[in-house]
C-alpha cells in the first residue's frame, strides 16, 4: 500500500498510519531559494516515535528543513522519506503530517471545534468519527470547555493548545512544530513543554520534529538534538550525550555555557576513551578518542563541573587567577584567567569565598571534560 | 490627528466642513431640491411636488432602473469571478510575467471610457463577433471598465493573507479546491465584498462607454439622466438621479452588513 493511497481514504486511522511507518529520513536534501543555497545537503533520520529537536541560530535553515518535510518547499536535490516511502514529489496534503506554526494560524472564521475538525473534514471522514476525535483532541489539551469559542476569544496559550489539538485530530504520523512556544511568556512556556512531553508519552508512535531557538526546550523535550549552522548540520546526537560531549565549539556553546581552552594532544591514555593533553604547562586528562598526538584541540568543561575542592582521586587540577566574583543567591559565578583564556565557574556553595586576584586551584573530573575540534560538521 | 492645539483643531475642522459642504453636500442638495420642485427660476426653487418621482417610476425610468441593476449585477459578478481567478493565479507567480499580466488588467481603466466604448463598437461590429445592438455589449463594456478594480481589490486582500493558514490547511490534508473554498476565500471575504461593491457602484454610474454602445431597449440610468437633462428636463433628471443614488446606496449598505454578520456571529 502506498502512502498516498493509505492517506487518501476517508478512513484516517491510527492503525493505517502505524502500518505506514513514521520515521523521517533526509537523504542529501538541499534547498535553494532563487539560486542561493539555504540548506546544504542534509542527511539525517528521525526514528519512529522519537522527538528530534532542531536548534540553531536565526537563519540557519531550521524552518526550511521542516518545510521541506511538510512539502512546502521542493528540495533542489535529495529525497525525503517518511515511513520508508519517498515523499519528495507528494503534495503536502498527501503526506499524512500535521504542523503547528509559531503564530498558531487558527482559522479565524471557524470555532475551536471547527478548527479541530478541519483536517478530518478535509479528508472526508465520517461524521461520528469527527465528533469523537474533536472531543478527544480537545480533552487531551484541556480545551473542551472552549469548543464553541472563536480563536480571537482565546489567550495565546489557549490558542496554542487548540493548534496542537487540531494537529492531533488527524492522527498524523509526524508532527511538525515550528517554534510553537516562542510567542508565549516564560512561565507558560515551561508548563507547555511539560504538557508536550506528557502528550508524547500518551502517543508513543508519534514522531515529532521540534524546531526551537531555545536550548532548554530542546534539552527538556528531545530524545535527540540536531544543531544547524548556516544551513549545515553542525552536530546531532542524543540530548544528554550532545550536552556532555559536544563534537565542536559551535555545538558546545549553543547548548549552554562552556569553557573552551586550547590544548595540545599528548597521547592516548592507558584507560580507553581518555586522552592526555597539555594545557599550557599543565597536564590534563579528558575523555575523547581518535585525537592524534600533537593535534591542537579545545578542552571543553562546563562551568558547573569545575570545583574548588578536590573530590575524586583522579581529578584534573588547573591553576587560575580570580578576576571577578558574582554572588547570585543560589549560585556564585567566578571568572578566572588561565593563560590567555577565561575560565568561568559556577559554584553552588562556597564556604570561604575567595577574593579577586587570588590564585586558585580548580578541579574537574576527566569524564566531565572532553576534547573537541574548533570547527566541524557531521 | 496631527494638530493638537484647540484653536488649530477648530480651524482644521471648519475648513474640512466647508470643503465637504461645497464639494459634496451642495450639489447633492441642489439635486434633491430640484427633484421635488415645480419650478426653479430664482435663487431658490418654488413649489413642492412628487410628480417627477411619479413620472420616473411609471415611464421609461423604471426600465432604466431595471437595466442598470441587471447590468451592474452581471458585470460585477463577472468581474468578481474573473478578478478573483486572476488574482489567485497571479499570486503564485513572482516573475516578470505576473507584473505584466497584472498591468494588462489595468489598461482599460487608464483609457477614457468613451474610447473603450468606441473600441468595443468597432471590435464587435464584424460577423463572428457581432454584438452591436445587443445588451451583451453593454455588459462587456461595464465588465471591461470595472474588472481592474475588482482584480486590484482582491489582489490586495490576497497579498495581506499570511501563507500560514493555507499551508497548515494543506498539511492537514486539504486538497487545493477544499482549501480554496474553506480557507482562502473565507479569509479574503471582506475584500471580495469590497470588490463587488466597488464594481457595482462604478457600473451604476457608468456613462461614457454605455452611451457609445447601448441598444435602444437597454437604457441605463446614467444614460436616461443624460438624455433627460440634455432635453432640458432638469427636474425629472434630478428625480432619476436620486433614485440612482438611493438604489446604489441601499445595495452597498446591505453588502457592508452581510459579511460582518457571517464573520462575527456573536
Ligand atoms: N521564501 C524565501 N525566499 C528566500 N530566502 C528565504 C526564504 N525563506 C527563507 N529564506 C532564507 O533561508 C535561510 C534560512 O531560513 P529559515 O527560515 O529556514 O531559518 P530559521 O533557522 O528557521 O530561522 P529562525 O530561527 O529565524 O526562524 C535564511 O537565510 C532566509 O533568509
Ligand atoms: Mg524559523
Amino acid at each position: 500500500m502506498t502512502v498516498s493511497a493509505a492517506l487518501r481514504g476517508a478512513e484516517v486511522s491510527a492503525a493505517a498510519n502505524a502500518a505506514a511507518g513514521s520515521e523521517v529520513a533526509f537523504d542529501k536534501v538541499s534547498v535553494a531559494y532563487r539560486g542561493s543555497v539555504v540548506l546544504k545537503p542534509l542527511t539525517m533520520s528521525v526514528a519512529a516515535g522519537e522527538i528530534l529537536a532542531m536548534i540553531g541560530p536565526s537563519g540557519s535553515g531550521k524552518t526550511t528543513a521542516l518545510r521541506a518535510v511538510a512539502g512546502f518547499v521542493r528540495p533542489a536535490a535529495g529525497r525525503i522519506l517518511i515511513g520508508g516511502t519517498d515523499v519528495t514529489n507528494l503534495p503536502p496534503y498527501e503526506r499524512g503530517l500535521a504542523m503547528v506554526v509559531q503564530n498558531y494560524a487558527l482559522f479565524p472564521h471557524m470555532r475551536v471545534s471547527e478548527n479541530v475538525a478541519f483536517g478530518l473534514n478535509a479528508r472526508g471522514a465520517a461524521r461520528d468519527l469527527i465528533a469523537q476525535r474533536v472531543e478527544d483532541s480537545l480533552r487531551i489539551v484541556g480545551m473542551s470547555k472552549f469548543a464553541s469559542r472563536f480563536p480571537r476569544e482565546l489567550s495565546g496559550g489557549q490558542q496554542q493548545r487548540v493548534a496542537i489539538a487540531r494537529a492531533l485530530a488527524v492522527r498524523p504520523r509526524v508532527l511538525l512544530l515550528d517554534e510553537p512556544l516562542s510567542a508565549l511568556d516564560a512561565q507558560i512556556r515551561r508548563s507547555m513543554v511539560e504538557e508536550i512531553a506528557r502528550l508524547h508519552a500518551d502517543l508513543p508512535d508519534l514522531t515529532i520534529l521540534y524546531v526551537t531557538h531555545d536550548q532548554s526546550e530542546a534539552l527538556t523535550l528531545a530524545d535527540r538534538i540536531a544543531i544547524l549552522k548556516d544551513g549545515e548540520l553542525s552536530a546531532i546526537g542524543a540530548a544528554g550525550e550532545l550536552y556532555r560531549r559536544p563534537p565542536n565549539r559551535f555545538a558546545a556553546e549553543f547548548l549552554g555555557r562552556a569553557n573552551l581552552l586550547p590544548v595540545v594532544v599528548e597521547r592516548v591514555a592507558q584507560q580507553s576513551g581518555f586522552v592526555e593533553a597539555r594545557l599550557g604547562e599543565t597536564r590534563v586528562v579528558a575523555s575523547g578518542a581518535d585525537h592524534p598526538a600533537g593535534a591542537e584541540r579545545l578542552l571543553c568543561v562546563r562551568p558547573q563541573n569545575l570545583t574548588l575542592t578536590c573530590e575524586a582521586e583522579r581529578s584534573n587540577r588547573i591553576e587560575a587567577v580570580l578576576r571577578e566574583i558574582h554572588w547570585q543567591g543560589e549560585l556564585t559565578h567566578l571568572v578566572a584567567e588561565i593563560g590567555e583564556s577565561i575560565l568561568r565557574v559556577v559554584a553552588t556553595r562556597l564556604p570561604n569565598p575567595p577574593a579577586r586576584g587570588d590564585k586558585l586551584e580548580f578541579f574537574f573530573s576527566p569524564s566531565d571534560a572532553n576534547l573537541i575540534v574548533e570547527d566541524g560538521s557531521v | 490627528m496631527l494638530v493638537w492645539s484647540l484653536s488649530g483643531r477648530a480651524l482644521v475642522w471648519s475648513f474640512a466642513a466647508i470643503l465637504l459642504g461645497i464639494v459634496f453636500v451642495a450639489p447633492l442638495a441642489v439635486i434633491i431640491c430640484a427633484s421635488f420642485s415645480e419650478q426653479w427660476n430664482g435663487i431658490l426653487p418654488t413649489g413642492f411636488t412628487l410628480e417627477h418621482y411619479r413620472d420616473a417610476m411609471n415611464g421609461a425610468a423604471r426600465d432604466a432602473v431595471y437595466a442598470s441593476l441587471v447590468t451592474g449585477l452581471v458585470a460585477s459578478l463577472l468581474a468578481l469571478v474573473t478578478g478573483a481567478w486572476a488574482a489567485l493565479a497571479l499570486r503564485a507567480r513572482v516573475d516578470q510575467w505576473a507584473g505584466a499580466l497584472g498591468l494588462l488588467f489595468f489598461i482599460p481603466s487608464a483609457v477614457p471610457s468613451v474610447s473603450v466604448g468606441l473600441g468595443l463598437l468597432v471590435a464587435f461590429s464584424q460577423k463572428p463577433l457581432l454584438l452591436n445592438g445587443t445588451t451583451a455589449i453593454v455588459f462587456v463594456a461595464h465588465y471591461v471598465l470595472i474588472s481592474a478594480f475588482a482584480f486590484g481589490n482582491i489582489s490586495a486582500g490576497l497579498s495581506r493573507l499570511a501563507p500560514d493558514y493555507e499551508e497548515v490547511a494543506s498539511c492537514l490534508g486539504a486538497r487545493p479546491a477544499y482549501r480554496l473554498m474553506h480557507v482562502t476565500l473565507p479569509l479574503v471575504a471582506p475584500y471580495l465584498v469590497a470588490a463587488f461593491g466597488l464594481s457595482f457602484a462604478l457600473s451604476m454610474g457608468e456613462l461614457g462607454a454605455t452611451v457609445m454602445v447601448y441598444p435602444p431597449g437597454w437604457v441605463t440610468m446614467p444614460v436616461a439622466i443624460f438624455g433627460l437633462t440634455d432635453r432640458g428636463d432638469i427636474f425629472s433628471g434630478a428625480a432619476l438621479t436620486m433614485i440612482l443614488v438611493v438604489v446604489t446606496l441601499a445595495l452597498l449598505i446591505g453588502l457592508e452588513r452581510a459579511p460582518i454578520r457571517s464573520a462575527a456571529p456573536r
